[in-house]
């Protein structure tokens, strides 16, 4: 397959994660949407190794996956907090920093 | 072979990746992105990368995810509060948004012309890299990241525990 295979591939990906971090109501799912994302770009890191033959595209996404977790850990950290403190999920909910 | 993988799995992570933003409960949102995943992975095997493909399912698939779910079942995702839509006209925005990114993308495909970027065939070692090139490289030319990456779990682990153990304010 060619390079632009995957490229296509992984544009699609980013764009379904993109639309969904917009049109999501639920904090989880807005987190959900984020990580696909980051996978999306994973894809084409990883498509442009095997084009170029280097190994730095796969130590990038080695980083993003490290990267992912912890802010996965925190961001889910935030969460929990968020519930208790204001009993919602609803990313609507929390604007308090908006204005 | 190639191809039918390429399409099989392809096809397989972009209807997972589509489920999880169609799915209105984000418990099966979050099966949907595992399944996403794991097609990813097999597709980092077609790509000749079997250390990310690994990495993907134990890190990705397996501890993110786990956390996720950790999360969605100890939380109450399911209830009315969240699921009510209070902007209406966010569907539409993402929708107008969409279609300009594929529009914008479209004179990019049109002039790909894959004689101009060929495929790299001089490289480390003639092939694609094996684990030990990628252990060679992180351990060598990627140390200092490599050794800030574990400051930065260290850090997350520590806010991870300060954000969890707060009590709810009076």
């Amino acid at each position: 397959m060619e390079l632009i295979h995957y490229l296509i591939l992984s544009m699609l990906l980013f764009l379904v994660g993109a639309v969904g971090f917009i049109i999501k109501k639920n904090i989880i799912s807005v987190f959900l949407c984020l990580e696909l994302m980051l996978n999306a770009v994973n894809l084409s890191f990883i498509a442009f190794s095997r084009h170029l033959n280097q190994v730095h595209g796969q130590i990038f996404v080695f980083f993003v996956m490290v990267v992912a977790a912890a802010e996965a850990a925190v961001g889910l950290a935030i969460t929990i907090v968020l519930y208790r403190n204001r009993n919602t999920l609803n990313v609507d909910d929390a604007d308090t920093m908006k204005w | 072979m190639e191809t039918i993988f390429f399409y099989l799995f392809g096809g397989i992570a972009l209807l997972a990746a589509i489920n999880v933003v169609a799915q209105k409960k984000v418990f099966y949102s979050a099966i949907s992105l595992i399944i996403c995943l794991c097609a990813v992975a097999a597709l980092y095997l077609l790509l000749e990368s079997p250390f990310i493909a690994a990495v993907q399912i134990i890190v990705y698939a397996g501890a993110i995810m786990v956390l996720f779910l950790f999360v969605i079942m100890l939380l109450d995702p399911f209830s009315a509060a969240i699921l009510q839509d209070k902007k209406k006209y966010l569907p539409y925005l993402a929708a107008i948004l969409g279609g300009m990114a594929l529009a914008l993308f479209y004179p990019l495909l049109k002039s790909y012309n894959p004689a101009l970027t060929p495929r790299n065939p001089d490289a480390i070692g003639g092939g694609t890299a094996s684990l030990q090139q990628l252990g060679q490289a992180l351990f060598s030319e990627y140390l200092v990241p490599f050794e800030v990456t574990s400051i930065l779990i260290l850090i997350a682990i520590i806010g991870v525990v300060v954000l969890a153990k707060r009590q709810p304010q009076k």
